[in-house]
C-alpha cells in the first residue's frame, strides 16, 4: 500500500503482521509448531540471547505464528507492540509482575470479571501485590485510593457482566496525576468498538479467548503496549529504567524506547514465569481475528435487539445493557462505543432463583456454559453456577443475585435468538 | 522535513543508499544502545567507523576507533550521533566542516536538536532525529515483527531474506527477485 495511507480497521484485521512466508511464499500464516530455532553460529546465538539482534530462540519467549498475532492486535489497538500469552489471566500476571514489587499497590475497579476479582484478591496478594478497590461510578473513589505505593490503575472498558461502560478519560486523568499507567481490559469491547489508547490507556489487555478469537476454540491472552508512558521519569519502575541484571546491565527503556514495556513483559515476565501461547492457538485466533469487524457489529446489533425484546417482556423485571436508550450507562456508551455496546447483557427474571434455573434449563439454541464471546449465543445463571458458593448477600453485591441471567448474544439470525428466549421464558411458571 | 513523523520512504531511502557510517559516541560497553546499533549495522553490511576520543587507538567490534570526525580516513555517507541533544549541535558543526560533508546526519532515539537540523538541511543534508537505525532497519525489513512490534507497514509481498544464515531479512531486494 502507499506508505502515507493509513489502512482502515478491516484491512488491518486481515493484513497487519502477516506478510507471505519469506521462504515458502505461503499466504496464510504458517503454524510454526516448533519449540526451538537453530543458530547460525555461537556469535548469532549470543547476539540473540543478549537482545542484540532480532530473532527467535525458543517458543516460550517468542514464536513466528504468535508474533503475527501480536503485531495484528497491536495494530488494531494502535499500540507500539504486543505480547501474546497463554490466557487473559496470564497476561494480567505478567503485566503486574513487570510493574509491581512486593508491598506495592494497584487500584482496580470493583466492576470486573469475577475471575479477575479472585486473581487480584487472593493469588496476587501472595506476591505482595495489594489491590485497592474503587468504583467506576464514583471517579473520586479512584483519586482517594492513590497512595505513594500505587503503581497502576486497572479497569475494564465495558465491564463484565453488567453492561457497564467505564469513563476511561476521567480515570486516565487520575492515573496521569498519580504518575502511574492506566491498564484497560478491552475484552468485551474489542478495538472494533473502542480503542482505549485513544482515551488515555497506557496498556491494553485482552482475553483473546473471547471476541478476538471469537469461535470458542482457543484460550489466549495478549498485552498491548500503548507506547505512551515514560517509565524513566520518576524511577518508579526499576524493571524498565534500571540496569537489568539478567541482561548484563542493559536498561530496557533506554534500549527499546516506546515498546520497552512489551519487551520487558517478554524477556523477563514470559521468560521466567512461562505461560507461553501455543502456536496452534495463535493460528486459530488469527483466523478469527480476520472477521472481527463483521462479527462484532452483528454481535452488538443482535444484543441490542435482544435487550429491546427483553425490556418489553412481562417475565423480565430489568435489563442492564448500555446500548439501550435510558440505560444509566447509555451516555458513556454513545461516547466510547458509538458503533454498539457489545454482546453481553444481564437481566432479571421474575421468580428469582428457580425461574433462573428453569430458563437456562429450557433454552435450545443458547448454550448453557461459562464462556462469552463465541459465535454461538451463550447463557448462564451465575447464582446456580459461577457464584454458587457465595452467601445470598454476597451474590447480590457481586451482581449475581438469584434472579440474574447473563447472555453473550451470538451472531445467529436474531429472530432465532429471540424465538429461543421466548419459548424458554414461556416455560417459567 | 517534518521531524515529528518521517514517511517510511524517507527512512528506507536513507538506509538503502548509505554505505559508510561514522558513529559518534560509539560505546565499548556491550549493553549500550550505540554498541548494539553498531554491531547490528555491521552485520547488515554497513561500513561503520566508531568515533570516541576515550577509545582512540583501540578497536571496537573489529573497527579502528577515531577521536573525531576530522580525523576520519575517508569521507562517509552518514554521521550518526549518540550524544545528548545539547551536544549534538557541536557534532553537526564538525560534520558540516567535512569535505565532502555527509549526505545524512542521524541523531539517535532520544536525541533531537532542531537548530542543528535546520543548519544541516540548509546545506542539503538529509536529517533524521530521535530514531534508532537498528529499530528502523528491523521495522522496515520485518525482522522486528518477531519481537511483537507493530511495524506499521502492510505488504502482500514476501519479505526479502538477506541470503546469509537463518532469521536475517534485508531491506535490499535481490536484482532478479521474482517479486519485482
Amino acid at each position: 500500500m502507499s506508505e502515507e495511507r493509513v489502512p482502515g480497521f478491516s484491512t488491518l484485521a486481515i493484513h497487519a503482521g502477516a506478510q507471505p512466508d519469506p521462504t515458502t511464499g505461503a499466504r496464510a500464516t504458517p503454524i510454526y509448531q516448533t519449540t526451538s530455532y537453530v543458530f547460525d553460529d555461537v556469535d548469532h546465538a549470543a547476539a540473540l540471547f543478549g537482545l542484540q539482534t532480532f530473532g527467535n530462540i525458543y517458543t516460550r519467549i517468542g514464536n513466528p505464528t504468535c508474533a503475527v498475532l501480536e503485531e495484528r492486535v497491536a495494530a488494531l489497538e494502535g499500540g507500539t507492540a504486543a505480547l501474546a500469552v497463554a490466557s487473559g489471566h496470564a497476561a494480567q500476571l505478567i503485566i503486574l509482575h513487570t510493574l509491581l514489587e512486593p508491598g506495592d499497590e494497584f487500584i482496580a475497579a470493583r466492576q470486573l470479571y469475577g475471575g479477575s476479582i479472585n486473581q487480584f484478591n487472593h493469588s496476587f496478594k501472595k506476591f505482595g501485590w495489594n489491590v485497592v478497590w474503587a468504583d467506576v461510578d464514583d471517579i473520586s473513589s479512584f483519586e482517594n485510593a492513590v497512595t505513594p505505593k500505587t503503581k497502576a490503575i486497572f479497569i475494564e472498558s465495558i465491564a463484565n457482566p453488567g453492561g457497564i461502560v467505564t469513563d476511561m478519560e476521567a480515570i486516565a486523568k487520575v492515573a496521569r496525576r498519580a504518575g502511574v499507567p492506566l491498564i484497560v481490559d478491552n475484552t468485551l469491547a474489542t478495538p472494533y468498538l473502542c480503542k482505549p489508547i485513544e482515551h488515555g490507556a497506557d496498556i491494553v489487555v485482552h482475553s483473546l479467548t473471547k471476541f478476538i478469537g471469537g469461535h470458542g476454540n482457543s484460550i489466549g491472552g495478549i498485552i498491548v503496549d500503548g507506547g505512551t508512558f515514560n517509565w524513566s521519569r520518576e524511577g518508579r519502575y526499576p524493571t524498565l529504567s534500571e540496569p537489568c541484571e539478567s541482561y548484563q546491565g542493559m536498561v530496557l527503556h533506554e534500549t527499546f524506547g516506546n515498546f520497552a514495556f512489551a519487551i520487558a513483559c517478554r524477556v523477563l515476565g514470559l521468560r521466567d514465569l512461562g505461560p507461553a501461547m501455543s502456536p496452534f492457538n495463535a493460528f486459530l485466533i488469527l483466523t478469527g481475528c480476520e472477521t472481527l469487524p463483521l462479527r462484532m457489529q452483528t454481535h452488538s446489533d443482535n444484543a441490542l435487539a435482544v435487550a429491546e425484546y427483553l425490556s418489553d417482556h412481562p417475565k423480565v423485571s430489568w435489563v442492564s445493557y448500555a446500548g439501550l436508550p435510558g440505560d444509566r450507562h447509555h451516555t458513556l456508551a454513545k461516547r466510547y462505543t458509538p458503533k454498539g455496546a457489545g454482546a453481553v447483557l444481564t437481566f432479571g427474571v421474575r421468580g428469582g432463583y428457580d425461574a433462573g434455573v428453569k430458563l437456562v434449563s429450557s433454552v435450545e439454541l443458547f448454550s448453557h456454559l461459562a464462556n462469552l464471546g463465541d459465535t454461538r449465543s451463550l447463557i448462564i445463571h451465575p447464582a446456580s453456577t459461577t457464584h454458587r458458593q457465595l452467601a445470598d448477600a454476597q451474590k447480590t453485591s457481586a451482581g449475581a443475585g438469584p434472579d440474574v441471567v447473563r447472555l453473550s448474544v451470538g451472531i445467529e439470525d436474531k429472530d432465532d435468538i429471540i424465538a429461543d428466549l421466548d419459548q424458554a421464558l414461556d416455560k417459567i411458571d | 522535513m517534518n521531524h515529528d513523523r518521517y514517511p517510511d520512504a524517507y527512512i528506507r531511502g536513507i538506509l538503502d543508499s548509505v554505505k559508510t557510517i561514522a558513529m559518534v559516541g560509539a560505546s565499548a560497553k556491550d549493553v549500550r544502545p550505540s554498541y548494539l546499533a553498531m554491531k547490528y549495522l555491521l552485520q547488515k553490511g554497513f561500513d561503520v567507523i566508531p568515533v570516541n576520543p576515550g577509545q582512540v587507538g583501540k578497536e571496537l567490534l573489529g573497527q579502528k576507533v577515531y577521536a573525531s570526525l576530522a580525523e576520519l580516513p575517508h569521507p562517509v555517507d552518514m554521521v550518526e550521533i549518540f550524544r545528548s541533544s545539547e551536544h549534538a549541535g557541536a557534532v553537526v558543526e564538525e560534520a558540516l566542516a567535512l569535505t565532502p560533508p555527509p549526505k545524512v546526519i542521524w541523531m539517535q532515539l532520544g536525541v533531537r536538536n532542531d537548530e542543528a537540523a535546520e543548519r544541516a538541511e540548509a546545506e542539503g543534508i538529509q536529517v533524521v532525529m530521535d530514531r534508532c537505525p537498528k529499530i528502523e532497519y528491523g521495522r522496515l525489513s520485518g525482522e522486528i515483527a518477531w519481537a511483537g512490534v507493530n511495524t506499521r507497514t502492510l505488504s502482500s509481498r514476501r519479505p526479502t531474506l538477506s541470503g546469509t544464515g537463518v532469521q536475517h531479512l534485508s531491506l535490499r531486494k535481490p536484482k532478479s527477485s521474482p517479486d519485482e
